[in-house]
């Protein structure tokens, strides 16, 4: 399936994918995150339940410390 | 817009200040000195004599509330101005309650955990609000690797990777950069219906 990463478009070898396994993938390593799918937040106990399927568009951004 | 016309659009405008360090104290002069009437600022945290390097603060405010100190600050360039001043860890419900009259959020924090309370309270209970967020700002150089990132109404000012560590401080200079343009993206969100 093709999906949009961060405005990036990405094969997926899978027909589809939980956000938690995406981000495992991904080798997002940052500790914190904020994830969108479609335009909706998933916090993070819900992005093991939350099905990513072709043509979706998600957001992963990194929490980086310093202010 | 002339001079003039800024002024008055700004006048009535609310803005809200999440954590008043390097980001948020640098943010909110550069709004107040524009012309931004009305400024919801929120910190916990006491004046040290570490954070002179990059915060909008003096060495007689030393010790001092930090909302406090930027209140006095900002009243001594626009005396007009109004400014709120709340001595508190923000959490979800006070994000919530303190922030809902505002027309534009600055995430200014320090810490990761933070920043994300923060962009997931706003984006569930304000979807329709703005938020501007500064994510990577340790350290000095590197000017072309700050940039603004949209996700809907939520806005990422930084380089998007520097955290800060012992090897990487903050510094005046880049915290001030990305404090200032979150201040200039504030202006803009402010004044694009004029």
């Amino acid at each position: 399936m093709e999906i949009s990463l961060n405005n990036r478009k990405e094969i997926i070898e899978q027909e589809e994918i939980k956000l938690d396994e995406l981000i495992t993938l991904k080798n997002y390593t940052f500790r914190l995150l904020v994830t969108k799918v479609n335009g909706k937040l998933i916090r993070k106990d819900a992005r093991a339940e939350t099905i990513i399927r072709d043509g979706d568009d998600v957001h992963v951004l990194h929490m980086i410390s310093g202010g | 817009m002339n001079y003039q016309d800024i002024r008055i659009a700004l006048k009535d405008k609310v803005v809200g200040i999440a954590g008043c360090g390097g980001l948020g104290s640098n943010c909110a002069m550069a709004l107040a000195r524009t012309g931004v009437g009305h400024l919801v600022l929120a910190d916990h945290d006491k004046l040290e004599v570490a954070n002179l390097n990059r915060q909008y603060f003096f060495r007689d405010q030393l010790g001092e509330y930090k909302v406090a100190a930027l209140k006095n600050n900002i009243h001594r360039v626009e005396p007009e101005a109004i400014v709120e001043a709340h001595i508190l860890k923000l959490d979800p419900p006070s994000v919530k309650d303190l922030f809902a009259d505002c027309d534009v959020i600055v995430e200014a924090f320090d810490t990761d955990h933070a920043k994300q309370m923060i962009i997931e309270t706003v984006l569930s209970e304000f979807p329709d609000k703005p938020i501007v967020s500064g994510q990577g700002l340790a350290g000095y150089g590197d000017n072309e690797s700050i940039i603004t990132r949209r996700l809907d109404n939520l806005y990422i000012i930084g380089d998007g990777e520097r955290e800060v560590t012992e090897d990487q401080p903050p510094l005046g200079p880049r915290v001030a950069v990305v404090a200032n343009m979150q201040a200039n993206l504030v202006l803009e969100l402010l004044l694009k219906d004029k």
